[in-house]
């Protein structure tokens, strides 16, 4: 079974929603749409799910026509970033009720049902109501209606988005058994997010979006590695990944007056001439004999303290593993780990990765 | 300070309640009055100030000729006026409020905002100025002075309170739960019927009980509107104040009139802490 999308176009006012978006995907496999708010996500589930028609493209499952097929005939499952479910039903009604539509027989929907509630913790839950419960047991039950149906393809919209940190670190780690249970299934699984590492998490196949396009369509190690552009190394990192202008010249990369180093083993095909660099939060630390910046901004996150520093025109930020506490205006001495580098060509195309370039 | 602020706030809380509790008393009283104890200057207390009777009461259910008021007549008629308006209005005005919120109109200029003030501009205009036209046109189809006539003016009347309440009653209805009922195997109608219908009966009734307290308090086009064949109850009220009025029979004929109301906002009350969207969205 194969999922593919051509030049899908909706521009229902002045900016695109969907610019000329291409995809294959094939079943038994999870693939996470990541980009920033309204890049498009949504819009996208959405069209796969019939709820938006696009202007133009098609999409074709198993070769069929899927654009022609209303919703309420494609067998999608979603779920939303907002925990939704019908409050006037009781939680194995709301689990049931998809089933309910197709009038499968009483004993099938009865086994279905507990068997979605087992699978996302919510046994003995049946006869609550949807009010009674928490945000977090509300979107099990909502998943729980996902995964009853036996989709071929499921969508989920950010659907941790909305739930407190714990909890969402908890449900990331139950969702991901799942989920990959669920695509061995030979279903598609289609999950979108913002945030970096829980499309990371995830793994298998990730769609790197943004203003209504496909910017990169890869395995998640290799969008990792190898993001194709400054853009993409934005939205797949978190903090997203420093990038500064400089030159290269007679060996070496060229920051700032001060900052200036030699060009890294896996750089040394690149041409003389003006880039964008890159390097990851991780690949700055603070050491003795590094270059002189001035703290900005100290935050401590969890065991972690983000430092945001400054030299001249060179912002960056980095990442110290341990919590540590800085004066803002102290001068510190930061230190970049090159072998990590990444250039850019100015107009943001990936030009030289640590991991060998795309492939 | 605090304890002479909430001394404060009980003493308005009082003098309002007193304010609003006291005519009610006062047509409860005067209802178990008779002549000698309305003219006889003013009594309050029954059995020490007056002797209590039913006559005022019973006078309710006796034809003129037998020395009463009839006012059961018009109160069915107000009753069935009431309820088919009502009904009618909350059934095409939830249909036009559910297609008003969820799809987008465009005619020309016209767009969904503007055929809701369409709707509700039928209410800002004074109803006198709808009058002459009603009458011509209730006359045209032989509908003056009928209980057909006046359901159909009070459906134009009454339609706008349900759109008004209902369109922003959907428009709180999150959209997903609607795609969520598509994608779970609903056409559109089923969706609706299936899903946002049963979540939209807080707003449904609060949009009855709007409809039904104004179409049962409606004076004007009863009274434009109707002659010597159907009277509804508040034309048959006032018609009642004479050279002669018995004030016990007026008392009361206004406490039933007061009563369907009653009855229907504690049936309102707890469908309203009944139901509501919590669960939907969190």
């Amino acid at each position: 079974m194969s999922l593919i999308a051509s030049n899908l176009c909706l521009k229902p006012d002045t900016e695109y929603h969907l610019n000329d978006v291409c995809f294959e995907m094939s079943k038994g496999e999870i693939y996470t749409i990541i980009g920033r708010t309204l890049a498009g996500k949504t819009t996208l589930l959405k069209t796969i799910a019939g709820l938006i028609a696009p202007e133009s493209g098609s999409l074709t499952l198993d070769g069929r026509d899927f654009g022609r097929i209303p919703v309420w005939k494609r067998e999608v499952a979603m779920v939303y970033q907002q925990f939704i479910n019908y409050p006037h039903l009781s939680v194995y009604e709301n689990v049931a009720f998809p089933l309910k539509q197709r009038r499968m027989p009483k004993t099938e929907i009865r086994n279905r049902v507990m068997r979605a509630l087992s699978q996302v913790g919510l046994d003995g839950f049946e006869n609550r109501k949807i009010q009674a419960l928490s945000g977090g047991q509300q979107q099990r039950v909502a998943l729980a209606r996902s995964l009853v149906k036996e989709a071929n393809i499921v969508l989920l919209d950010e659907p941790l988005v909305n739930l407190d940190y714990k909890l969402r670190e908890q449900l990331r780690e139950e969702f991901r058994n799942i989920f990959s249970a669920k695509a061995s299934e030979n279903s598609i699984l289609i999950y979108s997010s913002t945030d970096p590492v829980e499309a990371m998490q995830l793994g298998g196949q990730i769609l790197v979006m943004d203003e209504g396009r496909i910017l990169q369509q890869a395995s998640a190690k290799e969008v990792y590695e190898n993001p194709n552009s400054t853009k993409v190394s934005q939205i797949t990192n978190d903090p997203a990944m420093n990038l500064f202008e400089g030159t290269v010249a007679d060996g070496k990369v060229i920051l700032s007056s001060e900052i200036h180093f030699d060009l890294p083993e896996h750089c040394q095909a690149l041409p003389q001439g003006s880039y964008i660099f890159g390097l990851r939060a991780a690949a700055i630390s603070l050491a003795d004999g590094g270059f002189p910046f001035t703290v900005e901004l100290s935050e401590i996150s969890g065991s972690e303290t983000f430092l945001h520093l400054k030299h001249e025109n060179v912002q960056v930020v980095g990442l110290l593993d341990s919590v540590q506490n800085f004066n803002i205006g102290e001068t510190v001495s930061a230190q970049f780990d090159t072998t990590h580098l990444y250039a850019f060509a100015t107009d943001g195309r990936l030009k030289s990765s640590p991991y060998g370039g795309l492939k | 300070m605090g304890y002479f602020y909430t001394t404060l706030k009980y003493l308005a809380v009082t003098l309002w309640s007193v304010f609003v509790i006291a005519p009610f008393l006062w047509a409860i009283s005067t209802s178990f009055k008779d002549f000698q104890s309305v003219t006889n200057g003013a009594t309050y207390i029954p059995w020490v100030d007056f002797e209590p009777t039913l006559e005022g009461w019973r006078a309710l259910w006796k034809s003129p000729a037998q020395g009463g008021v009839a006012i059961v007549e018009p109160f069915f008629n107000s009753v069935f006026v009431t309820a088919a308006g009502s009904a009618i209005s909350i059934l095409l005005g939830t249909l036009a409020a559910y297609a008003l919120s969820r799809f987008t109109f465009k005619a020309g200029p016209i767009r969904n905002g503007d055929i809701t003030f369409f709707f509700i501009s039928q209410r800002i205009m004074p109803p006198v100025v709808l009058a002459i036209p009603f009458f011509i046109m209730l006359g045209k189809f032989s509908l003056l002075d009928t209980l057909v006539g006046l359901i159909l003016v009070y459906i134009v009347l009454l339609m706008p309170i349900a759109v008004w309440i209902m369109v922003d009653f959907f428009n709180k209805v999150p959209r997903e739960i609607d795609e969520t009922a598509l994608i779970d195997g609903c056409n559109p109608y089923q969706a609706f019927y299936k899903v946002v219908l049963p979540n939209s009966i807080p707003g449904i009734v609060v949009a009855g009980m709007f409809c039904m307290i104004f179409g049962w308090t409606d004076f004007f086009f009863s009274f434009i509107l109707t002659f010597t064949e159907v009277q509804l109850l508040p034309v048959a009220i006032v018609a009642l104040n004479s050279s002669i009025t018995p004030w016990w029979s007026l008392s009361a004929a206004a406490l039933v009139s007061v009563a369907p109301l009653v009855v229907v906002a504690f049936i309102v009350e707890r469908f309203l802490s009944k139901g509501n969207l919590s669960g939907a969205l969190k």
